[in-house]
């Protein structure tokens, strides 16, 4: 479509006039006339180009590859994009249906993005501070635009999350997908549920209510009675530990539910679980597509079929 | 019947998740059985015709000869993952929409909350407070579970059942998740978020909840009744009592795995290690049950009084 540009200039308004003067030198608008009827033409091919978008440049260099009915090209699409790479480009036919996965792992993450979306949100209109903390949840209940429905949908969408990882547990073990070879991408899983209800529990804490002040209490109470490490715990106090140092002190950052406790569970909360979680759940996908894409429906196996166990 | 009282714990925001529970976990529970069971008769048929267990395809799914055994990812699985997640943004928008996130008076150290609970997911964990002391139910027993999880692939040596739902070839697994999943989590769950009243005390659906109420319950410890006084009396008497639970609670375990040919087969592929670290996980899990009869049936305290710990 750039074919033939600057190639219309021989009688652009520099152009020496040609042979020895026979013809009128003509008038500088017409030139500009037919100057203008060439951009025009130009134009319109270049719109008509437009309606092909996939075929410009600029389409390529962002998609990079082809996008039609081809296998090939369906392959492409999913494995060279981002954000669907970690799907692999073909599945188990009857994987597709709702009965087999419950897509419980699937929504969990998207619930995750949508707390980690709304959070981000919410931690325009926090202050972890003891003297602002509680005023700033009404604040956002009462006067920030949408406020009221960003705060409920990052709490009960945690409590979806909290369902779906048991559901999805739930599922992975009716399964037995946790057999061989996916054994570590269960210890993983665990991990990634232990570090969802400390998410959940960390953010109880933030609105600085009596709800979330007397849950932590409690929950943090047991702590004073880890053995050893604990002074209420079995050998806590022979160990040397007071209400100063224990296990508890460190997770509140002293010996009683206050400010510092509030920073810590925010900081926990919305910066290094997150980034934990992260990071558990890369090496948690990762792993699925290692361990050979998800485990079924597999065809079924007969006893008569048991093969002995290695020994090592 | 105080339906008030009822409908006040029914709708109370942070409640709604438990009564979703209800329903959600007895749904998914049927989801999968239902093809367990589905998948047991395609087993029964194919282990009595030897031949068409050469040729059939081996799953409840339908199947005929000249179909793909895979499908493209895009469309055939993006679009459901698209749909997924629109429909789940528009639940969870409706939800926020009608409902509320709870939030109480300003945090306030002098007054405590009656019944001061934990958020929903930990209310097992506190309702074992009422069986175990702190150092049990809310470190020992929450780490045992954790680790208890993780080591389910390593020590479950049946290698039938792997991607695919199957009842009949792993029915001791089966039931030991159900129990410890549905009879203790998520029962402990319920019980401790609508049963619990002030005071944690057990109030039936549908009782009021009196902040006055009093109850005389004395409990008593083991050694009590059978009148041992002394100290070292008590330690010993403990002990022995709770090392005859353990050989006994290791005994139905054995017998429970042991029932049938299958299970001897898969006990004779396990290791002693894992043998060894699936009888201690059992034996604690199942000394929870144990404990809550004792403490709600006979009113039982302590088993083992001993003045470093108390179990």
């Amino acid at each position: 479509m750039a074919e033939g540009n600057g190639t219309n200039g021989t009688s652009g308004p520099n152009g020496t006039p040609g042979g020895a003067g026979s013809d009128e030198p003509k008038s500088k608008i017409s030139v500009l006339l037919e100057d203008s009827k060439v951009v025009k033409e130009k134009a319109l091919e270049e719109i008509k180009a437009l309606k092909q978008p996939e075929k410009t440049d600029l389409w390529k260099s962002i998609l990079r590859v082809k996008h039609d009915e081809t296998p090939r090209s369906r392959a492409l699409g999913v494995l060279s994009n981002v954000f669907l790479h970690l799907h692999p480009a073909k599945i188990n036919r009857d994987a597709v249906a709702y009965n087999y996965t419950w897509g419980m792992g699937g929504m969990t993450f998207y619930i995750y993005i949508t707390l980690v979306f709304t959070g981000t949100l919410l931690m325009f209109y926090y202050h972890p501070s003891k003297v602002v903390a509680f005023r700033d949840i009404l604040y956002l209940e009462h006067d920030v635009p949408f406020g009221k429905i960003l705060r409920n949908m990052h709490r009960w969408g945690a409590h979806m999350m909290v369902i779906m990882v048991e559901l999805h547990m739930f599922r992975v073990y009716l399964t037995g997908s946790y057999k061989k070879p996916r054994e570590f991408n269960w210890v993983v899983g665990v991990l990634l549920l232990v570090l969802t209800l400390l998410l959940s529990f960390t953010g109880y804490l933030l609105p600085d209510d009596q709800l979330g002040f007397w849950a932590v209490t409690v929950g943090t109470n047991m702590a004073r009675a880890t053995p050893l490490l604990g002074h209420d715990g079995p050998f806590g106090p022979q160990m040397g530990m007071t209400a100063f140092n224990d296990v508890r002190f460190g997770l509140l950052g002293g010996s009683i539910v206050d400010s510092n406790a509030l920073l810590r569970a925010y900081i926990w909360h919305c910066i290094a679980i997150p980034i934990i979680a992260t990071t558990f759940m890369i090496v948690h996908f990762w792993r699925v597509r290692k361990d050979g894409g998800i485990s079924g429906p597999a065809p079924v196996m007969l006893e008569s079929e048991i093969k002995e166990p290695r020994k090592i | 019947m105080d339906l008030h009282q009822l409908w006040t714990i029914l709708s109370t925001p942070d409640n709604v998740p438990i009564v979703l529970l209800l329903f959600v976990i007895p749904f998914y529970t049927w989801y999968g059985l239902r093809q367990s069971f589905a998948n047991d008769r395609l087993i029964a048929q194919l282990e009595k015709d030897p031949v068409m267990a050469k040729t059939h395809h081996r799953k409840t799914q339908p199947w005929r000869p000249g179909w793909a055994r895979e499908v493209h990812v895009w469309p055939y699985l993006l679009r459901i993952e698209f749909l997924a997640a629109i429909i789940l943004t528009v639940i969870l928008m409706v939800w926020s929409i009608t409902l509320n996130a709870p939030l109480e008076e300003p945090a306030n150290p002098t007054l405590t909350m009656n019944p001061s609970k934990a958020p929903w997911y930990f209310l097992g964990l506190q309702e074992m407070l009422v069986y175990f002391d702190p150092w049990m139910a809310g470190v020992v027993f929450p780490s045992l579970i954790i680790v208890g999880l993780m080591v389910i692939p390593y020590i479950d040596e049946n290698p039938l059942g792997n991607g695919y739902y199957t009842y009949k070839q792993r029915k001791f697994a089966i039931w030991t998740f159900l129990f410890g999943f549905i009879a203790l989590w998520v029962s402990m769950i319920v019980i401790g978020t609508l049963i619990r009243g002030p005071g944690w005390m057990w109030f039936w659906p549908g009782m009021t909840w009196d902040h006055n109420r009093l109850t005389f319950d004395v409990n008593r410890d083991l050694p009590d009744i059978f009148g041992i006084k002394n100290r070292i009396g008590k330690i010993l008497f403990g002990g022995i009592v709770v090392g005859i639970y353990c050989v006994a609670a290791w005994i139905g375990v054995h017998m429970a795995i042991v029932r049938d040919a299958f299970g001897k087969k898969i006990l004779a592929r396990m290791s002693l290690l894992q043998y060894a670290t699936m009888q201690l996980m059992l034996i604690l899990m199942l000394s929870l049950p144990v404990k809550m009869i004792l403490r709600l049936v006979f009113r039982i305290k302590y088993v083992w009084v001993t003045p470093w710990f108390n179990i």
